[in-house]
């Protein structure tokens, strides 16, 4: 089933014009509970009320206001909102090209894919094209009200623009200093490369289940056909006093005696 | 937690205070970790308030009588069909978890190249705790040098989560990651059948992209429409013509969140190596924190004054809350 296209924009890479459709590339599954009023299960409704008062207020008598310090709220109409709101545009402007290692995982917010709109050779042409450079661009668009800073890069012949993560927010880990000790001994190196050696294999994700989702469905599919919900202990894991050394040779030691059976 | 609670103690401001603690569990290596969340948190944007400027607060009503719902007329109801619900407790949430346990179950090691950015969902630190500091960095050592990248599996609350560990400059990274049944592919969203691009096309945009290419520039990775928020509203207020509320209860306020993220990590870092990890009564789920709105629990959060509250989902509220 094909999905809808969340926006249109158009990428723009100097004088090149690419039209494109928005997709997400992730759909939450997380299971959701609605609140209900105990006495008959209907759901409850939110109501803003005057935090002073507790009097209800109605939509219409909302307005907006920003706190410049800890104890000052300065309400701001829609004119003002206006003044800095970003200029509507459909452009996904690219404003720079980089090697990918540049912008990692940390910065990483939300996939989209991007889909051609109207003419796909453009399309599949700037996908080829960023995947023979191995680069990806920096883009900026204004996507409801919201500016975005993205990547745009090629993930197997399609485009995808990966939304970024506000520099304000993303902690360097240069900017921390590693804990600090002795210097680490070249045996437990040696040891613990062996054991993370031991326990690669090829990353396959769909390995990884959401149990929790599964088990909650089940318990309401039980509690809706009568049924009852077993209760089940909890036994706390026991921590030994080893070192370390002993710990990663005993872990090595058990790995080759189960020899090829794969990992536990 | 302990840890904060020590700082407090000894005179010092309250943090670092991680919002989860878990041990790393591989082979029959066990390193426990404090988790902290990655990202700063977001100054706070607007306030919804009444015409007068004062603030309003969420309340619950019941949709049939409009009459107003403390918490404990409250039940957390799954939607089986439209309009249909089954009531579940917390007991019985409780029940149907897999193992309690605070054990981050390290399964397999992937090379951190492969790791696909659809996935990625949330990024937190991990910092050594218990008297871990020798066997953190050896991990982080291996798994840099390796390029390793750990997968594991851990709960928290009553969730599962799937998360990648990084290790970068002698730091170990966790980022959570999304259910593969929640990543989509090209096909699901109808992208069309890959077709051949006319390579004078591809040639000329190969040149664009060269012409492009510079070093990455983190500035342009900075959203300032909270800092141009802040300024019309001190215009505002300078020119008297806006109105202004001043709360009472100072220190209330989503603005006053001081603790420096970069300095808790910090300090972590470079401390919770010798500390004795905390003891851990098995707790009870009670307090009915689940059932509270993020709204109501961050309102909590805020009079705690957790770290990194405002970036919060509801889960690690819950978790911040009970530490």
């Amino acid at each position: 089933m094909a999905a809808r296209a969340m926006w249109k924009g158009v990428i723009q890479i100097g004088s090149h014009e690419l039209p494109v459709k928005l997709y997400s590339a992730v759909q939450d599954r997380s299971v959701r509970f609605r609140l209900l009023d105990k006495k008959d299960k209907s759901p409850v409704r939110q109501q803003m009320v005057n935090s002073e008062t507790g009097d209800p207020v109605e939509p219409d008598e909302i307005q907006k206001a920003f706190p410049i310090d800890r104890n000052t709220l300065v309400v701001l109409e829609d004119e003002d909102l206006e003044t800095i709101e970003p200029e509507a545009s459909r452009d996904i402007e690219i404003t720079r090209f980089v090697a990918p290692e540049e912008i990692d995982h940390r910065w990483y917010e939300r996939a989209y894919y991007l889909g051609p709109d109207r003419n796909s050779e453009d399309y599949f042409a700037l996908a080829e094209a960023l995947e023979k450079t191995g680069k990806e661009g920096v883009a900026r668009w204004v996507m409801r009200k919201k500016p975005y800073v993205g990547a745009l890069r090629a993930d197997e012949g399609y485009l995808m623009l990966i939304a970024l993560r506000n520099a304000d927010e993303v902690v360097a880990s240069e900017d921390l200093s590693p804990p600090q000790g002795r210097k680490l001994d070249k045996r437990e190196l040696d040891m613990a490369e062996q054991l993370i050696e031991a326990f690669s294999g090829e990353l396959d994700l769909s390995e990884f289940r959401d149990t929790y989702r599964d088990r909650v469905k089940e318990l309401v599919e039980t509690k809706a056909s009568g049924g009852k919900v077993k209760l089940k202990k909890f036994k706390p894991r026991v921590d030994k006093d080893e070192s370390l050394e002993d710990t990663l040779a005993a872990s090595l030691a058990g790995l080759k005696k189960r020899s090829a059976g794969g990992r536990g | 937690m302990a840890e904060a609670e020590d700082d407090l103690e000894q005179g010092g401001s309250p943090g670092p205070r991680p919002f989860w603690s878990g041990t790393i569990t591989f082979g029959l290596v066990s390193i426990p970790v404090a988790l902290y969340p990655a990202s700063r948190p977001r100054r706070a944007g607007m306030r919804m308030v009444t015409n007068e400027g004062v603030p309003l607060q969420r309340k619950y009503v019941s949709s049939e009588t409009e009459r107003e719902l403390e918490w404990d007329d409250i039940v957390r109801g799954y939607e089986i069909e439209k309009g249909k619900f089954v009531v579940v407790t917390d007991e019985e949430l409780e029940a149907v978890e897999p193992r309690k346990s605070r054990d981050i179950d390290l399964r397999l090691f992937v090379d951190a190249g492969e790791l696909d950015p659809r996935y990625f969902d949330r990024g937190y630190f991990l910092t050594p705790a218990g008297g871990s500091n020798k066997a953190y960095r050896l991990l982080a050592a291996v798994m840099e040098k390796t390029g390793k990248a750990g997968l594991a599996t851990f709960i928290m609350r009553t969730k599962e989560y799937v998360i990648a560990i990084l290790a970068e400059n002698g730091i170990l990274r966790a980022e959570t990651l999304r259910f593969a049944d929640e990543v989509r592919k090209p096909e699901d969203v109808g992208l069309p059948k890959k077709k051949k691009a006319p390579a004078a096309e591809v040639k000329k945009l190969e040149k664009a992209i060269k012409a492009k290419t510079k070093k990455v520039d983190f500035s342009e990775f900075l959203d300032d429409s909270i800092a141009q928020l802040e300024a019309v509203a001190r215009k505002k207020q300078k020119q008297k013509k806006a109105i202004v509320h001043h709360e009472e209860e100072a220190g209330a306020d989503e603005g006053g969140e001081v603790i420096d993220l970069l300095e808790v990590l910090s300090r972590s870092l470079g401390s919770a190596g010798q500390r004795r990890p905390a003891k851990r009564a098995p707790r009870k789920n009670g307090g009915g924190l689940s059932k509270l709105s993020k709204e109501e629990l961050y309102e909590r959060a805020k009079k705690k004054d957790v770290p990194g509250r405002s970036g919060m989902t509801k889960e690690e509220l819950i978790e911040a809350l009970e530490g």
